[in-house]
């Protein structure tokens, strides 16, 4: 490892490592979700990633359902789920469902946050709601072309820091990015880099207390749960969804170290 | 059985939430959106940098003003229409004349006589060559052209970002039917497939306002439904104006039996909000997508390979099929007429009544699976019912139809007038919606009450459209 030139260790390097593999897609190493705000180019990415050809249309709620696809990347096969765009994750409309449940309970090994670059603020909503729930996240910073023809400018490295995921400014239109996109989700799929996602910071103290102490609970009962502050947000605000999860032990498929091929839903 | 072994402990966590929540009173959800809207203005304000944007925006939104204008919205997108139907009406005659005397003129009487010469047996060369291989070759000669030009352009339309302006003007007329605003969106998207637009409804969150969406998407005229209101308009309407106005007219008239398609779905998400679904209409917000300059030939490729082409494979997938079902039942006879006259002869008397024929009905019946067969069904149900002089060799076969005057000509000599032609594109409009859609209708409701309400609620207002124009018809014309 060591006696590499510097040139062949950078991801950059290994831009032509990439391999579509469309729908085939057999003994999957890793599982990527695409998850991210309406009409911000998911699919493009999605498109640009697996080769395949979903429709893409310039207009919010084109995808409804999930599509799915393979590449793969240095010898590594991933698959890319491409999730329904949506502004949050709290409301209850299927396609949120669909999304929510599938970061969830799909157990992504990746989630890659799709956010228009020219809408960062309204984009940023929906990722810190997904870095509630999943530790292993990137945000690509799509439409940057678009962004720079609006004089609008965004400070990566700041950003990434304050997130605490890698941060990859892009333009899936043009295929820019794509190369370093796949490489920053190598690193975070290989555990390579260590995201420490934003968590809230604005909570009423009273309300931070209840969740403290509802997540001591729900520790005890399912110990390792990986996103336990969320579980106990959503308990508290009454989400069916999760409650029934609870009951029927579904969370406890969580907790087991099975890779998430197996145990989507 | 692992599963409710312990049921104590994770009910204790679910009432230790619900007594927790009492404690935090009612408001402490906004609290938690407020607090991620919070974080996401601080980071926001923290990495963005907005130089002057002012250039770029005001032109999208100078743009945005004219075409969401109160009072030019809606003539823009009447011309809009008009203009694509128009360049799909004049360009595809030529294609389709070319594509018609290529399959059915030379490949047909080619493909016979091979047979011929293999001593292929009677009913085999009935069942393959004048019921299978015509009616693929029909379709593939009435609506390759249409569909290669229509969709292209309506993809353009979509990729450059007028939909989401469609559905922003429309908005206000949906919510003042009791409907959700999105159901704009969901019924754009049933101008392409009712069963992709029917999908689309789970954008809308109300169950209510949802159901609505998915029975009104019917009225969006599909992929499978536009070469049938091009055809129809371009033989029967445009050719009853002088020639010079027949590109125009034809075009109007397809834009005319869309808007009337929109006007029902208006009308029947009100109807339905004031009976069984009786609710208010939910806010929500619309966000109108940036003009994006679309690459024109990726999206020529992606709309020909994802719509042209997987439509017309659709329609020959099930005119293969239903080219056989018509050969048969237009060749097995009980007594001394065919099953398809038995019943084109007892059908007529009634779908008169409706300015309709028992051909059309019949048609109709055959394409319940793909409304992409509609057109071809009838016209070799009408050349074998008529039994054209000349035309046909044997029943359910026909020739000579290179030319849209040829098709005219068919239909004519089966009794067609422009009253037909007038009622079949209403009723093309409304009638159920094919087998796909009703199948993904009962998926996405679950409900088989649902599904049986979106199934027959078209129909039956077909039928009371046909009726009364008919009648109004006869009577001024005596």
């Amino acid at each position: 490892m060591s006696n590499k030139e510097a040139c062949e260790v950078c991801p950059v390097h290994h831009r032509d490592n990439l391999v579509r593999l469309g729908v085939s897609m057999d003994k999957v190493d890793f599982v990527v979700a695409l998850a991210g705000n309406p009409n911000t180019g998911k699919s493009t990415v999605f498109n640009n990633l697996t080769g395949l050809r979903q429709h893409t249309g310039n207009w919010p709620g084109k995808t409804v359902t999930r599509a799915e696809g393979g590449f793969s990347y240095n010898d590594s096969r991933y698959k890319l789920v491409d999730l329904p765009g949506t502004y949050s994750l709290l409301s209850t409309s299927t396609d949120e469902e669909i999304a929510r449940n599938f970061i969830l309970f799909g157990r992504p090994d990746v989630t890659v946050i799709v956010a228009d670059a020219t809408r960062l603020e309204r984009n940023l909503n929906l990722a810190l709601q997904i870095l509630e729930i999943t530790d292993r996240a990137v945000l690509c910073l799509n439409l940057m072309d678009e962004a720079r023809r609006r004089n609008i400018e965004i400070d990566i490295r700041q950003l990434s820091r304050e997130l605490g995921i890698p941060v990859v400014p892009a333009a899936a239109r043009r295929r820019e990015g794509m190369a370093e996109l796949t490489a920053m989700i190598e690193e975070v799929a290989t555990g390579k880099y260590a995201c420490k996602p934003h968590r809230s910071r604005n909570r009423p103290p009273r309300l931070q207390q209840a969740i403290d102490t509802l997540a001591a609970r729900l520790s005890g009962q399912f110990p390792g749960l990986p996103n336990l502050n969320w579980v106990a947000l959503r308990l508290l605000e009454g989400d069916q969804r999760i409650m029934d999860a609870v009951r029927s032990r579904e969370l406890d498929s969580l907790l087991t170290s099975q890779p998430a091929t197996e145990s989507q839903s | 059985m692992m599963k409710q072994e312990e049921p104590g402990h994770n009910e204790e966590i679910i009432s230790l939430a619900n007594a927790l929540r009492w404690d935090l009173g009612m408001d402490f959800h906004d609290k938690v959106i407020e607090s991620t809207y919070a974080d996401a203005t601080d980071i926001a304000g923290k990495v963005v940098t907005r130089g002057d944007d002012r250039q770029a925006d005001t032109v999208d939104s100078r743009v945005d003003r004219i075409l969401t204008s109160r009072w030019l919205g809606f003539p823009i997108m009447f011309l809009l229409l008009a203009v694509v139907f128009w360049i799909t009406v004049a360009g595809a005659n030529v294609p389709s004349r070319m594509l018609a005397s290529l399959f059915l003129d030379t490949g047909h009487p080619f493909l016979k006589s091979v047979s011929a010469a293999a001593g292929l047996p009677a009913w085999l060369d009935g069942v393959l060559l004048d019921g299978m291989y015509l009616s693929i070759a029909w379709v593939i000669s009435v609506m390759l052209p249409p569909m290669a030009i229509f969709f292209p352009l309506f993809t353009l339309l979509e990729d450059l970002g007028y939909l989401p302006r469609v559905a922003f003007n429309m908005d206000r007329l949906f919510r003042k039917a009791g409907a959700h605003g999105k159901q704009a969106l969901t019924l754009s998207m049933g101008f392409g497939c009712n069963a992709a637009g029917v999908i689309a409804a789970r954008v809308i969150d109300s169950p209510r306002e949802r159901l609505i969406a998915i029975i009104t998407n019917n009225f969006s005229l599909c992929n499978g439904r536009w070469p049938t209101q091009i055809l129809i308009a371009t033989l029967f309407i445009g050719s009853a104006v002088p020639a010079h106005w027949a590109g125009f007219v034809s075009a109007g008239a397809v834009v005319f039996i869309a808007v009337l398609g929109i006007f029902f779905s208006l009308v029947v998400s009100w109807g339905l909000s004031r009976t069984v679904l009786r609710g208010e209409a939910s806010a929500f917000s619309l966000e109108l997508p940036p003009y994006r300059p679309p690459r024109i030939l990726q999206t020529l490729y992606t709309s020909l390979i994802d719509r042209t082409i997987f439509v017309l494979w659709r329609a020959i997938i099930f005119a293969a099929p239903a080219g056989i079902i018509i050969w048969v039942v237009s060749n097995v006879h009980a007594g001394d007429l065919s099953l398809a006259s038995h019943f084109i002869r007892s059908a007529d008397p009634l779908a008169l009544l409706f300015g309709l024929n028992g051909v059309i009905l019949l048609a109709y019946i055959i394409a319940i699976p793909a409304n992409e067969i509609v057109i071809p069904t009838i016209l070799m149900l009408t050349v074998m019912s008529v039994g054209l002089a000349g035309q046909g060799e044997g029943a359910g076969v026909m020739f000579e139809t290179d030319t849209a005057e040829g098709t005219r000509d068919i239909l004519a000599a089966g009794g067609w007038t422009l009253l037909t032609a007038v009622n079949l594109m209403l009723f093309s409009l409304l009638h159920n919606p094919c087998s796909t859609t009703i199948y993904t209708i009962y998926r996405e409701t679950g409900s088989w009450k649902w599904t049986l309400v979106s199934t027959f609620l078209p129909i039956l207002m077909g039928f009371a459209v046909c009726f009364f124009v008919t009648q109004i018809w006869l009577l001024f014309t005596g």
